[in-house]
């Protein structure tokens, strides 16, 4: 009954071999809830996004174990995986192939895929549902702004109807206004489909803004899993979510007495 | 206002695109003492590109007029090359966002600080080896000796950024342009590049103009700040006093903030008024 | 939904369009092609080598039209004229008409070209594309291989192939193809492995594209432009090579009129004759000069970084 969506389980990963290997993660291990949306919080290089890479399927060198419905991930990309799990990435400058029309990568997945029917209108439906004009797919992604190119680069990992969505710092490269207008997507999304998400940002306050439970990284181990309410009045175990904690608290406090 | 280093009126500035005329900045005015004054806007509200038209650094093709660019009572607009270069990086300096790309990448960190003084104050390589390590530690760095030796490929985003602020120090300009300076770098980095920052503005009695994307960060570190919008300055503001801000833009920039005092499932979002540019 | 400023133009376009999906395809095409023709006509330089280029391509077609002589006519009576107005650029040594072998050598040399670059591009690209996404032992092999051919002087190897299938064209250009290219694969592995790890290609993969399709529906469209810029400045090296066998005999077979060959065949007699080898010799220059210059105006107009 209550069997994790994801759960992740000793997660250990080196880069490199021999005297040169270099831990990237260890034995990093959470649980997701079916529609939870859980976040991984964290300076770069604290392994945050390898761990979204390793559940993506990137990379296939990890020991340790991914359930995903109590079944264990295989680390071979299938396709059945890929309908299951898909990834936004943090840069939507670089995630669009910049020769390929957004028509084209939206057909992509469904042809891949095989996907039966009318191809052409669930490109359309796509965009739509992400607040995108359905004419919007004849452009190149050098015609759109970064906003836009973000909701394409959710369109495209929503046209299979995954249930698990990663999502790699995909605000941090926007404006805070568009950002405000993603998050909103996101939260939509999730809620309209039933969507379990996994966040990672180094922001701590659009962590708590769209997940309930996050963890804090810090060189490729987790420190603390805290609750996304408790945040404005807890005080964290390790020093370096404290530090975390203060930056973005200065901000709220500040904001708490306009 | 008294010390006015610097005086811009009615800047602005035009790219050409294609025969029209991209307006980047559209009459920005301001003035910069012994303060910490921030620009802040989104992207392509063209605030690195006021930054940049004070040092001249703007691409040629280019299109920049202003009744008033003065420093110093030199007419930046009018002065010739050779006075430019007695300016720039003198007596103006500017820092970069990623420290990567401004650092000499074949070079030892120190090396390139003490060149910098060489070339500035016309000293030999002893002294300014000196002089270099001595910058070195006043931007906090911990083992001055060894990050001397280090290269630039060798060191943290937020080493980098301190070691790029002991360079532009060296030539004890009289106003620092620092266009997003923090934006590369980690959260906990950041407050020690800022702690650096502010430092050395303070006690050195230098203007500071800090081109920044984040309110946030501006209002807790910065003097004044103008808001910036699609070329004009929409507002000005006392920094701390952010959250009496009037103009609906900056208003809806600060709430469409998420919070972690304050959580709301929807973020309001901004809806831009084209008489804003009016 | 915010509309910057770049795409407020496209998007005044877009509410016109009809939302038949080939049309919006169509154009959206061709309002790419229309911004790098623009890029391209830009620079002067770049035009002057595309109508030179256009030039050589009227002048083959037009052969017949445009030969005053039979290129292969003898007329002893005739040989080693000066040039003037009977014969534009005189006569050799056989009373051919130098201006006339001259038409109908550019035929020969676009001949060289088009076939070489047909040859190569794809060949180069695959080969370049494959090692360089698959990697490991596929790549070392294959890089291997090309480090062989490009450690030949690309003359010297062409000249041991002639040697062993005897002298003519189509083995000239199989000799110029089989040294040209490793430098196109070794540009497309190099864009590749800059390709590889970047967030569309992993997201394709996360798909679950095959690697096949990776490699030819998503790597080699972004390394098409700066391949056919290399193909392009190499038709200049090409035109050198072509030329260089045909110097040695090892080319185009008398009495083809190649301009090399003209120019070996000329040089007995160009202490006296200066134009047996002045002739062909600027043609060579003037030809392979506006290909370089066509190559690096087209790689300023399709290559991104330059910006």
């Amino acid at each position: 009954m209550n069997t994790p969506k994801l759960l992740a389980e000793n997660l250990t990963l080196d880069f490199g071999k021999g005297a040169e290997a270099h831990r990237v993660l260890r034995d990093v291990g959470f649980s997701v809830a079916d529609g939870e949306s859980f976040g991984l919080v964290g300076e770069s290089g604290s392994g945050k996004t390898t761990v979204l890479r390793c559940i993506a399927g990137q990379y296939k060198h990890w020991t340790g174990s991914i359930r995903m419905d109590g079944k264990v991930l295989p680390k071979e990309l299938t396709k059945e995986r890929c309908r299951q799990i898909q990834m936004v990435f943090q840069d939507p400058y670089g995630s669009l192939h910049p020769k390929k029309t957004i028509h084209s990568a939206l057909m992509e997945p469904l042809a891949i895929h095989q996907v039966p029917g009318d191809r052409e209108g669930k490109v359309a439906e796509a965009l739509e549902s992400v607040g995108l004009d359905r004419e919007f797919r004849w452009r190149y992604p050098h015609q759109l702004s970064g906003g836009q190119r973000q909701r394409v680069a959710i369109a495209r990992a929503l046209i299979l109807d995954p249930r698990v969505l990663l999502l790699d710092e995909p605000t941090s490269a926007l404006d805070v206004s568009i950002q405000a207008e993603i998050l909103n997507l996101l939260a939509e999304l999730r809620k309209s489909r039933g969507l379990t998400y996994i966040l990672v940002s180094h922001d701590l306050g659009v962590v708590a803004h769209l997940c309930e439970r996050m963890a804090v990284m810090q060189a490729g181990a987790i420190l603390e899993t805290l609750e996304a309410a408790s945040l404005a009045d807890i005080e964290p175990k390790a020093a370096y979510t404290k530090t975390l904690l203060d930056a973005s608290r200065e901000y709220g406090k500040a904001r708490g007495g306009a | 206002m008294e010390d006015v280093r610097l005086r811009v009126e009615s800047l602005n500035v035009s790219f050409p695109n294609g025969g029209e005329l991209t307006r980047a900045v559209r009459g920005v005015s301001f003035t910069l003492g012994k303060e910490k004054l921030a620009i802040v806007g989104e992207s392509g509200s063209g605030k690195s590109t006021i930054g940049r038209s004070l040092l001249r650094l703007l691409p040629r093709k280019a299109v920049v007029s202003a009744e008033r660019l003065e420093f110093d009572g030199i007419d930046i607009l009018k002065a010739s090359e050779p006075e430019m270069r007695s300016i720039r990086g003198k007596r103006i300096s500017m820092i970069l966002q990623d420290p990567k790309f401004s650092l000499n990448p074949v070079m030892r960190i120190g090396d390139q600080i003490a060149e910098a003084y060489i070339a500035h104050a016309k000293v030999g390589k002893k002294l300014a080896e000196e002089k270099a390590l001595h910058m070195l530690e006043k931007v906090q760095i911990r083992e001055p000796g060894r990050a001397y030796r280090l290269y630039p490929h060798e060191v943290s985003g937020g080493m980098g950024q301190r070691a790029m602020i002991a360079m532009m120090m060296i030539a004890e300009p009289e106003i620092i342009i620092a266009d997003e300076p923090t934006s590369a770098l980690d959260v906990s980095v950041r407050e020690q590049v800022l702690e650096v920052l502010r430092e050395l503005v303070d006690r050195s009695g230098i203007g500071l103009i800090f081109i920044s994307h984040d309110l946030n960060l501006v209002r807790h570190f910065c003097d004044r700040v103008l808001v910036m919008y699609s070329g004009k300055v929409l507002e000005e503001v006392e920094a701390r006093r952010l959250d009496d801000a009037r103009h609906p833009y900056t208003r809806g920039l600060l709430d469409s903030l998420p919070s972690l005092a304050h959580r709301r499932a929807h973020l309001p979002t901004l809806v831009r008024d084209p008489a804003w540019l009016a | 939904m915010t509309n910057k400023n770049r795409t407020t133009r496209s998007g005044k376009a877009g509410a016109t369009r009809s939302g038949r999906s080939s049309e919006g395809r169509s154009e959206a095409r061709r309002a790419e092609m229309r911004k790098t023709l623009a890029a391209i006509l830009k620079n002067p330089l770049t035009v002057a080598g595309l109508a030179v280029i256009a030039f050589l391509l009227v002048v083959a077609a037009l052969a017949p039209v445009l030969a005053t002589h039979n290129p292969a006519a003898q007329n002893l009576s005739e040989a080693l004229r000066a040039p003037g107005l009977g014969h534009l650029f005189g006569t050799d040594e056989f009373g051919r008409d130098v201006y006339s072998r001259l038409v109908y050598g550019s035929r020969i040399t676009l001949y060289i070209i088009c076939l070489v670059s047909v040859i190569v591009g794809p060949i180069g690209l695959i080969v370049g594309a494959v090692s360089g996404y698959l990697g490991g032992i596929v790549d070392t092999i294959m890089m291997r291989i090309t480090d062989i051919f490009i450690s030949f002087p690309s003359l010297v190897l062409a000249l041991a192939f002639v040697a062993a299938l005897g002298p003519g064209l189509e083995h000239a250009v199989i000799a110029i193809a089989l040294t040209s290219w490793p430098s196109i694969a070794r540009l497309a592995r190099a864009e590749t492995l800059s390709l590889r790890k970047a967030d569309y290609i992993v997201a394709v993969e996360l798909e679950g594209a095959s690697k096949a399709r990776v490699i030819f529906r998503h790597i080699m469209p972004m390394c098409m432009s700066s391949v056919i810029v290399r193909l392009t400045m190499n038709m200049a090296g090409i035109i050198l090579t072509a030329a260089g066998l045909g110097f040695l005999g090892l080319g185009a077979l008398p009495p083809a009129p190649e301009w090399g060959a003209m120019i070996s065949s000329g040089r007995r007699y160009m202490l006296e004759s200066w134009w047996l080898v002045a002739v062909p010799g600027a043609a060579i220059l003037v030809v392979s000069l506006a290909f370089n210059l066509f190559g690096d105006g087209l790689r300023d107009a399709l290559d991104p970084r330059l910006e």
